[in-house]
């Protein structure tokens, strides 16, 4: 049904036909409103959310079940990961952060599953995450700190000659990092993705096919690493812009 | 026959981009090399300074993945 690659069947498959985002009923074109395999594979992260943190700690036990240990774990991580980065004050902040680490952790996972569809392998998803995380701080920075924000591009420990030269520097990085901050969860998840098709069509010629199926289960682990790498690091560097709004000051 | 140099202009390009991601397995590299290292010299500094590590790594390797991009756009989408 829904997150069916076209993958089965044919020996000779196009590796990047995993990526097509298909209506849920029939064939229709896809509308704005229109419940897509991306629809239904974020509904299931958002349910897989709350079974982890609202049906597995429901308990609230003192001595933790396994499955509220892992959120707790989870929660405690994180929050260690604001608080350790962004110092006391950006502790406020913490149930954006770790919303987006569970969404993008939990889509990751969803992902895996064979037959299954990645929303965060496309730039539309990801860069709606990337470009609110720098509107929110970008604002948030103004918010706080009214011009002085503006402070973070002017170096004043460098010598005065080249602080014009490294502000325009900084403007641009500034202004680059949303486009990075989503391309290269996209870019890792969908490259991933891509690899292990690739791999899957190898294992269609006979001569190969042994090695291409050791190919697939090696990169399969390495998938696992990668999707929890790609949440920590999304929510990482939120967590430094988010420092950087907080107290611009070089 | 434009149409054949066309597509192999596409696919000489999209090798060449291809060598970025070389490039950036290079970068990789050196962060984690040096990250371990360094935390060879002074083992009880870097529990702290994982969270640096994957910063430095995810800033090599982003430009790794925009080599792969290009090769894709070159690939499927122009």
């Amino acid at each position: 049904m829904a997150g069916e690659a076209q993958s089965e069947g044919g020996l000779v498959f196009h590796p990047m036909d995993q990526f097509i985002v298909k209506p849920l009923f029939g064939h229709g074109p896809v509308e704005w409103y229109t419940p897509t395999n991306v629809t239904l594979w974020m509904g299931l992260a958002v349910l897989c959310t709350i079974a982890l943190f609202v049906l597995g700690t429901r308990g609230r036990a003192v001595i933790p079940s396994r499955v509220q240990s892992v959120a707790e774990l989870a929660y405690g991580f994180i929050y260690k990961m604001v608080e350790d980065i962004c110092g006391h004050d950006g502790v406020k902040y913490f149930p954006k952060i770790f919303t987006l680490f569970v969404f993008i952790i939990f889509t990751n996972y969803l992902g895996l599953l064979p037959m299954s569809f990645t929303p965060t392998s496309h730039i539309a998803v990801t860069a709606v995450l990337g470009f609110g995380v720098f509107f929110a701080v970008t604002l948030l920075g103004f918010y706080k700190h009214g011009a002085h924000f503006l402070g973070l591009f002017w170096m004043s420990d460098a010598p005065l000659i080249l602080r014009p030269i490294i502000a325009v520097i900084e403007v641009i990085s500034y202004f680059v990092r949303p486009v990075s901050h989503s391309i290269r969860l996209a870019g890792n998840i969908m490259a991933g993705h891509a690899v292990i098709k690739v791999f899957a069509g190898f294992a269609a010629i006979a001569a190969i096919s042994p090695v291409s199926i050791l190919a697939i289960v090696a990169i399969y682990g390495l998938e696992v690493l990668v999707a929890f790498i790609q949440a920590y690091v999304f929510t990482i560097l939120t967590c430094v812009y988010l420092k950087d709004a907080l107290h611009p000051g070089h | 026959m434009e149409g054949d140099i066309a597509s192999m202009g596409q696919f000489i390009g999209a090798g060449l981009a291809a060598i970025g991601s070389g490039a950036a397995a290079i970068g990789v590299g050196h962060v984690a090399g040096n990250f371990l290292a360094g935390a060879l010299r002074n083992p009880s500094a870097a529990g702290g300074q994982t969270a640096t590590l994957f910063i430095g790594l995810a800033f090599a390797e982003a430009l790794g993945i925009f080599a792969f991009l290009v090769a894709l756009l070159l690939m499927f989408a122009v």
